[in-house]
């Protein structure tokens, strides 16, 4: 293993880590807009896409990077969408969009 | 904070713009430097805005605004990919990008909130199918460049992660979207050693990977290791009933990061593997959320089918009667309740009845009531699923609580209407230890003074498991379509 490998092994476990402390901390009401999210942001293998698709690495690892640029802009363009769609649906009681004041009643 | 992160992004940007205008182009000044220099603070700015975007969810009014904030962070990514050197031609990749683009804006857009498991799993299976093909490509052009003295070791095991991973969660993405669509039968589908298999087929999985690795050029063993993949998508989920499909969704998000990490330690790139670290961990929680909410291990969720007919079912309803409400009757107790709670399941969702559900509410609410909603973190077919139906019926989110909060105020709730929810509210999950689910935490509705319980007929839940609660003394039974129930409920309840 060369060192830029150790330095990678330290990103993935430390990263892990901080995903592992801000995620256990979403609450269950917002999981679904949270799988919406990493969905979207799985849609990084865009990044390794576009390395596929315009390296000039021959015809064949062309069109895969193609595809692959393809399903993981569709990913990233509909996830962030539609998770944006979701949150813009969850609202308080109050109807005010922000506002930490806990009175209710206003509604009626 | 985030705003503060996202100004201090902006000079970054120019920075990059500026050092990209003086840097002498197409030559790399030493070790890191110039054009270089810049695509990786671009990558590291990129990678804090997933950070900050996926902690704004843990506030909701936080929560748009982070999320735009990873998209910013997302596009940061391409465009730094783009200035990198490596790049050499545009045309597929503007080419694909466009496409991306308008496939998945209607999939964004236009896909209805009650077919989200299903929109999640699919686009699970566009995620891997991208690194999937990605380690393919990779492993393609590696090997043809015939003077390297072979792939290196560690370069091997990432592709073979890489294209593993990918290649079982594109098919078992798949499998679970065609069970959520319900053009694969959701019952489990099993067949006489079938765990003997699919051992074995993952123990030859690991051989090949382990072959890989010291035989990089076998490319024969290659893609016998990418076919083995598909086929544990396809077995792995087979058995796995459509209850159980919250926790192989959130399992398969957890592999889905995986793989784009692993692509991220194939081409050395730590925005990748940040980005797919950070799902892999979500989907892992969200999936150890899901199994302890049902009260079983990992392990039994993806092979609890196995060998257990579905025989299984503590006690049987013989002797007992349940009683049935009219509509009638039914809205005389929801209109003069003080205090009611709904419970809905994955029926609502079926019936896609969350707006006639928000339309009760409102009537009772009218009427001096008060209302709330008690959500179980496994009710419906991904993690949060009745939170975002009802957040789309105008359901204020305060109103929703998770079963840890409510579970303690039944005693004192007037009439709980259970819309659709079967084993999430079913005792036996207490009293009866020869059940099936006993020991999963439930929410404790038969505490309630009276209960309405809205369902198509008597036969049992998805588990197969008879419901003592429908013949408790105090549960009345409103027998119907949970749309057409509520509908005939809400009009009463306005006659009073």
């Amino acid at each position: 293993m060369t060192a830029t490998q150790i330095i990678q092994l330290y990103v993935f476990i430390l990263a892990g880590f901080v995903g592992f402390l801000v995620i256990t901390k979403v609450p269950p009401l917002l999981h679904t807009p949270l799988m919406a999210a990493t969905n979207a942001i799985s849609g990084i293998s865009l990044v390794g896409s576009i390395f596929l698709a315009g390296g000039q690495y021959g015809t064949v690892a062309t069109i895969l990077g193609f595809i692959a640029v393809v399903c993981a802009m569709t990913n990233v363009v509909g996830g962030f969408i539609i998770t944006d769609r979701m949150l813009s649906m969850f609202k308080r009681a109050d109807s005010k969009p922000t506002g930490p004041q806990d009175t209710t009643g206003g509604a009626a | 904070m985030s705003l503060l992160l996202f100004l201090a992004g902006l000079p970054t940007a120019a920075a990059a713009a500026y050092l990209l205008m003086t840097a002498p182009s197409g030559a790399a000044l030493d070790a890191i430097g110039g054009r270089e220099l810049v695509v990786q603070l671009v990558y590291l700015v990129s990678s804090v805005l997933f950070v900050l975007g996926l902690r704004s969810l843990t506030k909701i009014d936080q929560a748009r605004r982070g999320m735009q904030l990873a998209a910013l962070g997302m596009m940061f990514a391409i465009v730094g990919t783009m200035l990198n050197q490596g790049i050499l031609t545009f045309s597929w990749i503007i080419g694909g990008l466009v496409l991306g683009t308008v496939l998945g804006y209607p999939l964004g857009k236009f896909v209805p909130m009650t077919a989200m498991p299903q929109r999640i799993a699919f686009s699970h299976m566009f995620g891997a199918l991208a690194a999937t093909l990605v380690g393919v490509g990779e492993y393609y052009h590696s090997v043809q460049i015939p003077d390297a003295q072979g792939i290196e070791r560690f370069k091997m095991a990432a592709i073979g992660f890489e294209v593993l991973f990918g290649s079982l969660t594109v098919t078992g993405s798949f499998m679970a979207f065609g069970k959520l669509q319900e053009f694969i039968t959701g019952r489990p589908i099993t067949f006489k050693g079938q765990n003997l298999f699919n051992l074995a087929l993952f123990a030859s999985a690991i051989v090949c990977f382990l072959w890989l690795i010291f035989n990089p050029f076998d490319v024969r063993v290659f893609y016998i290791m990418l076919a083995i993949g598909f086929a544990i998508g396809i077995l792995m989920v087979l058995p796995i009933g459509g209850a159980d499909m919250p926790v192989v969704v959130s399992l398969l998000n957890s592999y889905a990061g995986l793989a784009a990490s692993a692509t991220g330690f194939a081409i050395d790139n730590n925005v990748l593997i940040i980005a797919g670290a950070l799902d892999g961990a979500s989907g892992f929680i969200l999936s150890m959320v899901m199994s302890k909410a049902m009260n079983r291990s990992f392990s039994n969720v993806l092979f609890g089918a196995f060998g257990s007919p579905v025989t299984a079912s503590g006690k049987t309803s013989e002797g007992l009667v349940a009683r049935s409400i009219s509509a009638e009757d039914a809205a005389v107790q929801l209109a003069y309740a003080g205090r009611v709670v709904f419970v809905p399941g994955y029926g609502m969702a079926v019936a896609q009845a969350q707006h006639q559900v928000r339309e009760l509410a409102e009537l009772i609410e009218k009427n001096g009531g008060e209302v709330k909603f008690a959500i179980h973190p496994v009710a419906g077919r991904m993690p949060g699923h009745m939170n975002v139906l009802l957040a789309e019926a105008n359901v204020p989110y305060d109103k929703m609580y998770d079963m840890d909060e409510i579970n303690e105020s039944f005693p004192e709730t007037d009439v709980v209407v259970v819309i659709g929810a079967n084993d999430v509210v079913n005792p036996a999950a207490k009293n009866d230890k020869a059940s099936p689910i006993y020991g999963m935490p439930i929410l404790n509705v038969s505490a309630a003074r009276n209960i309405i319980v809205l369902k198509r007929g008597m036969n049992p839940g998805f588990a197969g498991i008879e419901n003592e609660l429908f013949f408790d003394e105090k549960t009345s039974m409103l027998f119907g379509d949970a749309k057409s129930s509520l509908t005939k409920l809400v009009s009463e309840v306005k006659a009073l």
